[in-house]
């Protein structure tokens, strides 16, 4: 077994509505940068791990494993898709760090990507719908906007929320992707922007909601011997975890919690030997802006209910005491399901390396990166860092 | 939507509430479980017909519907706490948005969920209404 595992190379696409851009143009691009920015030559790559959601519904391809490695130019090798709905990206890359853990692979390139734009937004949202229950949830009209409200009123209920203090992680995420070229939505909202934009499922807006979105990242690992020998700036994924809940929400515990991402925060600190104090900066899945509320409680940058409190103070902002999406997170840089995984580690390795410009957050040397599918049926949680 | 099989072998719990519970435990599931998560193995599945009452845990109104909804919109959606335990995502009916509170009681009643197109099956299943209205 190996005894650690690091990200050696980076890339990620533009996210947006990108006409231009096909499945397979947005991961070859993200794989590309990725592959060169680790120096190393496709020749050594083991092996390759792709994360997408739901290729087949959005562009009526499936076996994408096998299309991605033929264009990628990555003849011959292994090639595995990984799907669990917005979490596909980071269960990808579990999957990769694990081959690597193993000792079976060296080098491998692990992808995420979603095409979301070739059909209609209403669609879309249909085939998004799958991440949740068909025959209980979706069946009775329910939305993924409507999932995340149901969960908005019972925490608002429960500990006293404001609306307003939800809407506040909306106005930070698009502050943060004005300073991200690579964003969907590089502009700023005001609260009163956010408070007053069209109604989606009460209590929440248009501007609560992650955008669809096209896009791709990709990162290439390898294992501690392999990188201190060919990477001059490493950066150690020191812990992987991941834990899972019921798929429909209504057969959860309480719905005002993300049990799944508090059980794999919980397994990622005991393995990465560090507690949640100890994180610098945390890049978390804010699909709507409540989720990222409930991931911050859950991670344990706050107490349980505190989340809204805690972002109305400006403790998650980037000069904030525990910087929260400084890519913009899925509300301002975008929300390519399958890459967002990816694109979170992304940044992370963007923050590690010193090199996010106007969005650096000082001195980081520990970054969380955590992704959720679904209404919360599985969590996936990475502690990266560069020493 | 999905198939004609999928609704047909699903007729008798969207209809009338038909769960399962577990002999072993007590523990009763809507929507049906095979297995208790609890006893798995050791477990013993039974059906088990639920009254239909109940109090709303949490609910939304839902503005942007998903196809096939549109016409119904806006309509309410809740988390339904079953008297005898489990919860369910149904619609909350025959009121105004604005009468829905968490702990409202409610209780279930049959209706047209949704049509497949102009010529396709028509739907049907439980919804719930306000029971003090």
């Amino acid at each position: 077994m190996t005894s650690r595992v690091a990200v050696i190379g980076a890339g990620i696409t533009e996210f947006g509505e990108l006409w231009d851009e096909s499945f397979r143009s947005l991961i070859t691009e993200a794989g590309t940068e990725a592959i060169n920015d680790s120096g190393i030559e496709g020749e050594k790559i083991d092996a390759l791990y792709v994360g997408s959601m739901s290729p087949g519904l959005f562009s009526g391809q499936e076996h994408v494993s096998s299309l991605v490695a033929d264009h990628s130019g990555l003849k011959c090798i292994p090639a595995t898709r990984v799907e669990a709905a917005c979490s596909s990206g980071a269960l990808a890359l579990r999957e990769a760090y694990l081959s690597i853990k193993s000792g079976e692979m060296d080098y491998v390139v692990v992808g995420g990507v979603e095409k979301m734009t070739d059909i209609a937004s209403n669609s879309a949202a249909v085939t998004l719908m799958g991440a949740g229950d068909q025959e209980w949830e979706a069946f009775k009209g329910a939305t993924f906007p409507g999932l995340y409200a149901l969960m908005a009123r019972r925490h608002m209920y429960e500990y006293g929320t404001t609306l307003e203090q939800i809407s506040q992680v909306s106005v930070k995420n698009h502050d943060n992707a004005v300073l991200n070229p690579k964003a969907q939505f590089r502009f700023r909202v005001t609260l009163e922007d956010v408070m007053n934009s069209t109604p989606v499922a009460d209590p929440l807006r248009l501007l609560h909601c992650s955008p669809i979105t096209d896009g791709a990242a990709a990162v290439v690992l390898a294992s501690g011997e392999k990188a201190r020998k060919v990477c001059d700036n490493p950066v150690w994924i020191n812990a992987s975890s991941c834990s899972t809940d019921t798929i429909a929400l209504h057969d959860r515990e309480c719905v005002s919690r993300t049990d799944a991402a508090t059980r794999a925060a919980r397994e990622a600190y005991r393995r990465a030997g560090i507690k949640p104090q100890d994180v610098d900066f945390a890049e978390v899945h804010d699909c709507f802006a409540i989720a990222e509320i409930m991931a911050i409680e859950s991670l344990g940058f706050c107490q349980l209910g505190e989340g809204g409190r805690f972002t109305e103070k400006d403790e998650t902002s980037i000069n904030g005491s525990i910087p929260v999406n400084t890519s913009g997170g899925l509300k301002g840089k975008g929300h390519p399901v399958g890459a967002t995984g990816i694109a979170q580690v992304v940044e992370a390795v963007t923050q590690l390396r010193g090199e996010a410009g106007k969005r650096q957050v000082e001195n980081a040397k520990i970054g969380l990166t955590h992704n959720v599918g679904g209404s919360g049926g599985t969590c996936v949680v990475h502690i990266l860092s560069n020493e | 939507m999905t198939g004609i099989a999928t609704h047909w072998r699903l007729i008798p719990q969207r209809y009338n509430l038909v769960g399962t519970r577990c002999s072993n435990c007590g523990n009763k599931f809507f929507p049906p479980r095979d297995i208790c998560p609890d006893c798995r193995r050791a477990g013993n599945i039974e059906e088990f017909r639920f009254s239909g009452d109940g109090r709303v845990y949490s609910y939304t109104v839902i503005h942007t519907p998903p196809e096939g909804f549109e016409f119904q919109k806006p309509y309410v959606l809740g988390i339904i706490e079953l008297a005898e335990g489990p919860r369910l995502l149904s619609q909350i009916v025959d009121c105004k948005p604005g009468d829905v509170e968490i702990g409202s009681r409610v209780e279930k009643v049959f209706r047209k969920v949704i049509a497949d197109g102009r010529e396709g099956i028509i739907r049907y299943g439980y919804k719930f209404k306000l029971k003090d209205h």
